[in-house]
């Protein structure tokens, strides 16, 4: 038996046996980790909500012989409250957690990774934040990170200024009006993204939701569903109203 | 290495909740062992309670065999006041405080966007069809206080409200004999701010 200490943030949880949790966990030091939370799910519990998802917290785990540690304590550096009590920054909490567990590898660290889920989780529990492009941006950010960022400030296809028209995923980004295919974007949407992958990301995000908001979380949604291949289910199954 | 019909009970224990593969194993092979009246008795109550249960036409809690559950069926109770909880099993706690005398609405479920459900996976539009019918002019919001619970609420909140009922939410706070020094922050932050006046009565 040996322990380990990390800070993480809590991914996903499920319900395991009579009152306990497995606890998915994105950790800094180890990547993702897979614990029981023993108890949980009485209202007694030692760990209260504090094994709930979104929580950025320090864990003490115990780690046996099976790769299913224990959770032995737990701290919270930020239980994310705003996000929490807000159904629509909760939405976008979903996203950032959802992608992050996708990317994310079990046992292997990826501090940046880390760093993108902890900063996008608090920007969004900034009251002042608009909370509708959090999760587009922390998507197209995740991509860039993964070397997989859409080109958007030239044709992707002949590098020409433009003006640029349309997106296409396998051309890798924005294209002229003369390569044109994919969706066309709005000259409002295509500010927002080059704002979001250039140094604007804190002005979009400090000011109502700009025009053009929706094409890019459109936009962001199918460029990281093409590439994890895989759906998004926050995004599909989308609560908003 | 199993017959094809031990196989195939593995793999339908297998898919229970809470049931891992050595467990469904252990229980295939219990199962293998009991005299064969035991295993039909099981048999026949698993389906028995398929053919009976139903869901209450009202409040889709669970009922027997089409009639309404034994809550709607009671016409002391309140109709104007619905508690809306996850899990007919919430029902059985909440009868429990004996504080409760209005009608239940189960949702069979919660919000869950990383498991992909959403408001259409749950009895959301049947509780919306019995505002009117039904004259509901209080809705207690009754379920779970984690994420999925906390979302669930404030999502049907947000439908309700505009249709001029009253909409509240059960406080959360700390459980009665435990220890405050191990309480969450969470936990502990809500229920100062649900405090309530205390009054020496003379
Ligand atoms: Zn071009
Ligand atoms: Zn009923």
């Amino acid at each position: 038996m040996s322990l380990l200490r990390d800070e993480a943030v809590v991914l996903r949880t499920y319900r395991l046996g009579e009152s306990d949790r497995i606890v998915v966990l994105l950790s800094k030091q180890h990547g993702t980790l897979r614990a029981v939370a023993k108890g949980v799910r009485k209202t007694k519990s030692k760990f209260g909500s504090r094994l709930e998802p979104l929580s950025h917290v320090t864990a003490i785990i115990w780690e046996g012989r099976s790769d299913l540690g224990v959770v032995n304590q737990v701290e919270v550096i930020d239980g994310f409250r705003t996000v929490r009590e807000d159904l629509d920054r909760i939405t976008q909490a979903m996203t950032i957690l959802e992608v992050a567990d996708q990317l994310s590898q079990e046992r292997h660290a990826d501090p940046r990774l880390y760093q993108m889920v902890v900063g996008a989780l608090t920007s969004l529990n900034d009251p002042g934040t608009t909370p509708v492009l959090v999760a587009p941006a922390f998507l197209f950010k995740a991509l860039v990170a993964e070397g997989a960022g859409p080109i958007v400030n030239e044709c992707a296809s002949c590098s020409s200024d433009g003006p640029l028209v349309a997106f296409d995923l396998s051309e890798g980004g924005m294209l002229c009006s003369s390569c044109r295919r994919g969706r066309p974007v709005s000259p409002e949407a295509l500010v927002v993204l080059q704002q979001i992958l250039g140094g604007g990301l804190r002005s979009v995000l400090s000011s109502p939701a700009p025009e053009g908001s929706a094409e890019v979380v459109q936009l962001a949604t199918e460029a990281i569903e093409h590439h994890l291949d895989r759906r998004l289910r926050s995004v599909r199954s989308s609560v908003g109203l | 290495m199993y017959t094809p019909p031990l196989r195939n009970l593995v793999d339908e224990l297998g898919r229970l909740p809470g049931i891992g593969p050595k467990s469904a194993q252990r229980l295939a092979f219990h199962l293998l062992k009991v005299p064969r009246d035991d295993a039909e008795r099981l048999a026949r109550a698993i389906v028995e309670m398929k053919d009976r249960t139903t869901l209450c036409r009202v409040c889709c809690n669970v009922a027997d065999g089409g009639a309404l559950c034994p809550v709607c069926a009671d016409d002391r109770r309140d109709t104007t006041t619905v508690c809306v909880v996850e899990d007919p099993r919430d029902i059985v706690a909440v009868e429990k405080t004996g504080q409760f005398h209005g009608r239940y609405h189960v949702l069979h479920g919660a919000l869950n966007p990383l498991e992909g459900i959403g408001p259409e996976e749950l009895k959301v539009r049947e509780l919306l069809a019995r505002i009117e019918p039904e004259g509901v002019a209080e809705v207690i919001l009754c379920t779970n206080p984690n994420l999925e619970g906390e979302a669930t609420a404030m999502y049907l909140a947000r439908l309700l409200s505009p249709l001029g009922l009253e909409v509240t939410r059960i406080a959360s706070g700390l459980p009665v004999g435990g220890d405050l020094e191990y309480a969450d922050e969470l936990t502990l932050g809500r229920a100062l701010e649900g405090r309530r006046s205390v009054r020496e009565e003379n």
